[in-house]
């Protein structure tokens, strides 16, 4: 939120329990693994709303978002670290396949930028609303719609051959793409 | 008139591949973008194909200077997901190495962040007295990076009693170069002049970029995994976390000096208080389920997560490096930065992607002017030399401010 202070680690309240208490039916399922690892499945309609009340009412640190394919969808995973609590709080959505969308936490968390363009770059995931959705891991001249991090993917990159090139070329350099 | 400056594609200072697209409006600099993995190796996809055992020795090679901050993340991570412990004697040895190496790691970041303000002194002296670690892990484990120390389940390796005798002379000597730094640093006016206040970072934008290690601990936030997700034998030894509250390059350099004086301490306790027994514990099979492991690396928090299906490959590995999650604080240090600064607040964060050097290309209007890596580091040093003419009137209006 613009102009409000961030908080430290909210220490008095179980950051788990205040998280079902806010988001209601929004989460599907909680799993402590242990003391300090807990994994909340969420809706992913409820994804930004959860993330902002972790990092500004509970004082949450977000470490890192990480994407994952399995048979039934696109898990996106939350890491967020309670460090003065020593208590990792996992937030799990998953997301349909094959063309995931889900809505970006960058907004509400300056420190997701970066990652939600890396997840949108390697995993073909659209983060709706993100302030700057433009590439940021893979080259320029990389093919649409070829994601390299997915299952799928065979590790081949799409090589030319010399006229293709010369033609890559010649489109990055009308494009100004140094 | 705003001009932009593409930093790189070849980092100009530590040598690895990073864009930094910098806007400068004359002499300040107004905006900053970055672009990364020009060198990207898809180590995340190539562990998808490996065992538990080859991955182990596939994070290794992630960073050649912290080179055992990865594994011990990762081991941490797989001894998660199994639920096994790990026998204290190997987690005395984990200690030890890890301190070792936040040593040697600090040491080269002040060697070489005296370079780029042309102390070249403090350059020489931090890598000489570097290479006493560097020794000692040679003696250790026989390589002198790369140690390959870690396993999942324990270490690979032993400390032999033998060894203990030497791991503290070594440490003897270099405690009182740790302390002669601290002081050179500190009561160097030039030094202060070119470090204070530069490249500044509020406590607030620290924790809203949720920036990581030495970084944030500069800026006042009090995190520490070592502390905070205890591992290893930290809970064991006595040692403080240290942390400043201007957030300013000097701050950075000030944590990790003391940072130095900390790990003597907790190497020396470790050495001390060692057990005897074994150095491993057999994880006899990798159940269905996910692990994480967190770890204090020279440069901040280094995180694995790892999803199993059973099998002896994982099914996912994610990795987040401490870089990561300091680099998109450079927004909030950057603006309003002289040109000459760019090279010491982008050395302050230590930051740490692979290795190449070429050059930066500096465009003003439609003419095309090259900047190396020598041009930038002369505007640097330059800076550094027109300071040193007026430095004690310098040093005097910091103190009033």
């Amino acid at each position: 939120m613009p102009g409000e202070a961030v908080k430290d680690t909210v220490m008095n309240v179980d950051p788990v329990e205040a998280l079902q208490a806010h988001l209601g039916g929004g989460v599907i399922d909680v799993f402590e693994r242990s003391a300090a690892r807990t994994y909340v499945g969420i809706h992913t309609s409820v994804v930004k709303d959860a993330a902002a009340f972790m990092f500004n009412e509970l004082g949450a640190r977000l470490i890192i978002l990480t994407a994952l394919e399995t048979r039934s969808g696109m898990e996106i995973l939350y890491h967020f670290s309670f460090d003065r609590l020593s208590r990792l709080v996992t937030l799990r959505a998953l997301v349909p396949m094959p063309e995931p969308q889900i809505d970006s936490i960058t907004p509400v968390i300056d420190g997701a930028e970066y990652i939600e363009r890396e997840i949108r770059d390697l995993f073909g995931v659209t983060f709706i609303g993100h302030p700057n959705p433009v590439r940021f891991l893979l080259a320029d001249d990389w093919p649409d719609c070829v994601y390299p991090y997915r299952k799928e993917y065979r590790g081949q990159y799409p090589y030319r051959t010399e006229e293709e090139l010369q033609q890559v070329r010649e489109q990055m350099r009308r494009k100004g793409t140094k | 008139m705003k001009t932009t400056i593409p930093v790189g594609p070849y980092h100009p200072l530590i040598e690895e591949p990073e864009l930094f697209r910098v806007v400068v409006e004359g002499e300040r600099v107004v905006d900053i973008d970055w672009r990364t993995s020009f060198m990207h190796r898809g180590i995340e996809k190539i562990a998808e194909s490996k065992t538990y055992d080859q991955v182990t020795f596939l994070v290794e090679r992630i960073c050649g200077i912290c080179s055992t901050s990865h594994p011990l993340a990762f081991c941490n991570a797989v001894e998660d997901l199994a639920g096994v412990e790990i026998p204290p004697r190997a987690k005395y040895i984990r200690s030890i190495v890890a301190e070792l190496e936040r040593i040697h790691s600090h040491l080269l970041w002040l060697g070489l962040a005296g370079h780029y303000i042309g102390y070249h002194t403090i350059w020489m002296w931090a890598w000489k007295y570097r290479e006493l670690v560097c020794d000692l892990f040679e003696r250790i484990s026989g390589n002198r990076q790369s140690y390959a120390m870690m396993k999942p389940g324990g270490v690979r390796q032993d400390i032999l009693p033998s060894e203990y005798p030497g791991i503290l002379s070594a440490l003897d000597t270099l405690e009182p170069k740790l302390n002669m730094f601290i002081g050179a640093v500190l009561d160097d006016p030039v030094i202060l002049a070119r470090l204070k206040g530069v490249g500044k970072l509020s406590r607030e934008d620290a924790m809203k970029r949720c920036t990581v290690g030495p970084v944030a601990r500069s800026a006042g936030v009090d995190i520490d995994i070592r502390r905070d997700y205890p591992y290893a034998a930290y809970p064991f030894v006595e040692w403080k976390v240290i942390t400043q509250t201007d957030g300013d390059v000097l701050a950075m350099a000030v944590v990790r000096l003391l940072e130095m004086l900390e790990a003597v301490k907790i190497i020396r306790q470790c050495v001390d208080r060692i057990p005897e027994g074994p150095i491993v514990t057999e994880i006899p099979e990798v159940p269905v389920g996910e692990g994480i492991g967190v770890e204090e690396a020279p440069r901040g928090e280094c995180f694995h997560y790892i999803r199993s299906n059973g099998t002896n490959i994982p099914y996912r590995l994610k990795v987040r490096a401490p870089t990561y999650a300091n680099l998109p604080s450079f927004r909030s240090r950057f603006i309003g930065e002289r040109v000459a600064d760019i090279m010491i607040v982008l050395a302050s964060i230590d930051p740490c992607y692979c290795c190449t050097n070429r050059a930066v290309r500096l465009e003003e209007g439609s003419s095309i002017r090259m900047l190396d890596e020598k041009s930038l580091l002369e505007m640097s040093w330059q800076r550094t030399r027109e300071l040193d003419g007026n430095a004690d009137h310098r040093l005097r209006s910091l103190l009033e401010l």
